[in-house]
């Protein structure tokens, strides 16, 4: 990494080290490479419209380096905002900087892919929902979107969506197969899109931080809790420690009951109904005990700016524990049969193969990545609080298939079941929330969370009256999704939907 | 094989269904729609096919759980179908995204008479905390008809299946008793 620069440590209480600076457009390409030197990632890229506060626009790129989240902000002119390609550097780059184009009109000079993203026919081409002069959208009527085309003999497209076969969420794929074997798969994704990041403006934080939560709605804790780290940060205001151990305490449960609800829906998948009853029995068990115990099944709004709005009563951390106990046992016991079972087996294994050096090159992150070796888990390598006193243990795999991303989930299942067990142990007394102070002045901040699908970034700026100016939501699957086109070469389009389950990716969560 | 592993975890967990709620008649917008002979071919076995018209995944989550053990949806004559071709009510969630609106139209049109559409979440039945913009056109009514509207963000899953049996259900509304339903 270059020496030379100016890094300032935000303010992080409550969050994991990051670090901001100012970048010039002619140093973007160097420092990128030096960051992909440095054996780094790029985690998110966004812009903002910042002409009414006396400036142009800016380009923000978050990495992932050695030293925690590096956030480098790169002002582009308010009538010719370019700034050059880094695609070439970071695939994942790519969908990111054709969606900031879409939302916001800044350019990729030198971009090799510049199709649109997530503008399908909703607005106009010249239209960017994202400037602060954007008022109504004007449709246009064809939305044609090119493919790329696999030609050959007995090469033919399959084309899948956007409303699928199952109960799942809606997007475009389009298979390029001779026989039944995958030769291409191209995704086309933004059906979602709802205005999101639009939506968050002049909000005030407590509305900011629900909306965060509804982003995607399976990793509700992680936004919620990356929103208000973004919040507090921004006005230097933590909150209490016993909302920052709940705040885990939620985390650990949503992570538990999404892998608990995949690995049922991985034995569906290969035709063993009793895996998926299993662990949606122990899955609707959590729920029910997670409405008791906190009133919501999913934990939707316990977590707010400036703390919690649920406590643990004395009654319901026995509970838990209990709970834990028991199911800690039930999985292992579900986990000797997936390893036992021979059709299983051979369905998981080498199927949907990300192989580690692709997972480096293309950025492949959180549970999927560790399951090709890619061993980031911010909890980890950056710990915050309650995370710095409980010590996880990270689940690495290397074979990057179906099976390996079972095996990391159900290694994580354990390790959420074990963190859950100390945090209530540890539970520090005290207030559940602080309230925020006004800002006075335009201020921001960035938050950082390690989600049960990986890392979840909210970037929130606040204008002087406390109400949000600019929010960006980052979900890690967005660099997720391209590997999962990827990881079907060559398999056979029945394995497709496995292939999928095991990633899980989001579709609301990248549609934004 | 891991036969034995299998039947022994069988054995131990035993029946976790749960009966069904009663149908819930205060979720219908418009009894009058539910006609009685139709009702009378249908009897309660209905086909039932999920658009997620754009919303955040929630709404899905609890969808899925109605599959799980406890809820026993076949028991009740519920049943998932892959194409709206098969179904009798379409559930769908989510505000309605700009970029779904074709999509779902097309759905509806392709789903054959006599049809239900439910309409699941506050994202479905009023736009919810994404509203109407450049890019939502808010809840589902502003697309298609509804017949009946399951709010909650996301609706449990004993609500969700309250509001499908509501939509082929003769009892008049008037007869409202929602107790049992979650
Ligand atoms: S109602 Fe709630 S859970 Fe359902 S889609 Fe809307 S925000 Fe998500």
């Amino acid at each position: 990494m270059p020496r030379h620069i100016d890094l300032i440590s935000l303010p992080q209480h409550g969050g994991g080290p990051i670090w901001q600076f100012s970048l010039g457009r002619e140093r973007l390409t160097a420092f990128a490479r030096g960051i992909q030197e440095e054996g780094g990632q790029l985690l998110a890229l966004w812009g903002s419209d910042d002409r009414h506060l006396g400036s142009g626009f800016t380009l923000h790129t978050a990495y992932l380096s050695s030293l925690g989240l590096i956030w480098a902000k790169t002002r582009l002119d308010g009538e010719k905002p370019l700034y050059p390609d880094i695609a070439h550097i970071f695939p994942q780059a790519d969908r990111m900087q054709r969606a900031t184009f879409d939302l916001l009109g800044l350019v990729a000079d030198g971009a090799q892919d510049t199709r649109k993203w997530l503008r399908h026919a909703a607005w106009g081409e010249g239209e960017f929902p994202l400037r602060k002069d954007f008022t109504t959208a004007h449709p246009e009527a064809i939305d044609a979107y090119p493919f790329i085309r696999v030609e050959g003999q007995g090469v033919h497209e399959i084309p899948v969506g956007p409303i699928h076969a199952g109960v799942i969420e809606p997007g475009h794929f389009r298979f390029s197969v001779i026989g039944d074997r995958v030769l291409r798969l191209e995704e086309r994704l933004g059906y979602t899109h709802k205005g999101v990041e639009k939506r968050f403006e002049g909000m005030d934080p407590a509305a900011g931080a629900r909306l965060a939560g509804r982003v995607s709605g399976d990793s509700h804790s992680a936004f919620t809790w990356a929103f208000c780290l973004a919040v507090e940060s921004a006005l230097q205001t933590p909150a209490p420690p016993r909302a920052q151990w709940l705040r885990a305490l939620f985390l650990e449960i949503e992570r538990l009951v999404n892998h608990l609800g995949d690995l049922g829906y991985l034995g569906n998948d290969v035709a063993l109904g009793f895996g998926f009853n299993q662990f949606w029995r122990v899955k609707e068990i959590w729920l029910r005990a997670c409405k008791e115990w906190f009133s919501h099944r999913y934990l939707f709004d316990c977590i707010v700016p400036g703390g919690v709005a649920r406590d643990l009563a004395p009654a319901a951390a026995k509970e838990l524990v209990r709970l834990g106990a028991e199911t800690r046992h039930e999985v292992t016991e579900l986990m000797e049969v997936y390893e036992e079972h021979a059709g299983v087996q051979d369905r998981f294994t080498g199927t949907g193969t990300v192989a580690p050096a692709l997972a480096a090159r293309m950025g492949l992150t959180g549970l999927a990545g560790r399951a090709s070796s890619q061993a980031w888990d911010a909890r980890v390598q950056f710990p915050h609080p309650p995370y710095d006193q409980l010590e996880v243990q990270m689940v690495v795999e290397r074979a990057g298939d179906v099976a390996a991303r079972v095996r990391v989930r159900a290694g994580e299942v354990l390790e959420s079941l074990r963190l859950l067990e100390a945090i209530v142990e540890n539970l520090p007394e005290g207030p559940l929330a602080q309230p925020l102070p006004q800002p006075g002045s335009v201020c921001e901040g960035l938050g950082w969370i390690e989600g049960w699908r990986g890392p979840v970034i909210v970037y929130a700026r606040l204008a002087e009256d406390g109400r949000l100016d600019r929010v960006h939501p980052h979900d890690p699957s967005w660099q997720n999704w391209p590997l999962l086109e990827l990881s079907i070469l060559g398999n056979i389009v029945p394995d497709f939907p496995l292939i999928n389950k095991s990633f899980n990716l989001s579709y609301s969560g990248a549609d934004l | 094989m891991a036969s034995h592993l299998i039947l022994a975890k069988l054995l131990r967990t035993g029946i976790v269904s749960e009966p069904a709620p009663p149908a819930d008649p205060g979720l219908l917008t418009d009894p009058a729609r539910l006609n009685e002979a139709i009702l009378r071919v249908f009897g309660r076995a209905v086909v039932v096919r999920h658009i997620d018209a754009g919303s955040c995944n929630g709404c899905e989550l609890e969808i899925h759980a109605l599959n799980g053990p406890h809820y026993n949806i076949e028991g009740v004559g519920v049943k998932f179908a892959a194409s709206p071709r098969h179904a009798d009510v379409l559930l769908v969630t989510g505000p309605v995204s700009a970029h779904l609106e074709t999509a779902l139209r097309r759905t509806h049109e392709a789903t054959p008479d006599p049809k239900w559409v439910v309409a699941v979440g506050d994202c479905a039945a009023s736009g919810g905390i994404f509203g109407e913009s450049y890019a939502s056109r808010g809840r589902v009514e502003n697309v298609i008809p509804v017949d009946v509207v399951v709010p909650g963000c996301p609706p449990e899953p004993g609500r969700i299946l309250a509001g499908i049996l509501a939509a082929v259900s003769a009892t008049p509304r008037n007869h409202s008793s929602p107790q049992g339903v979650r």
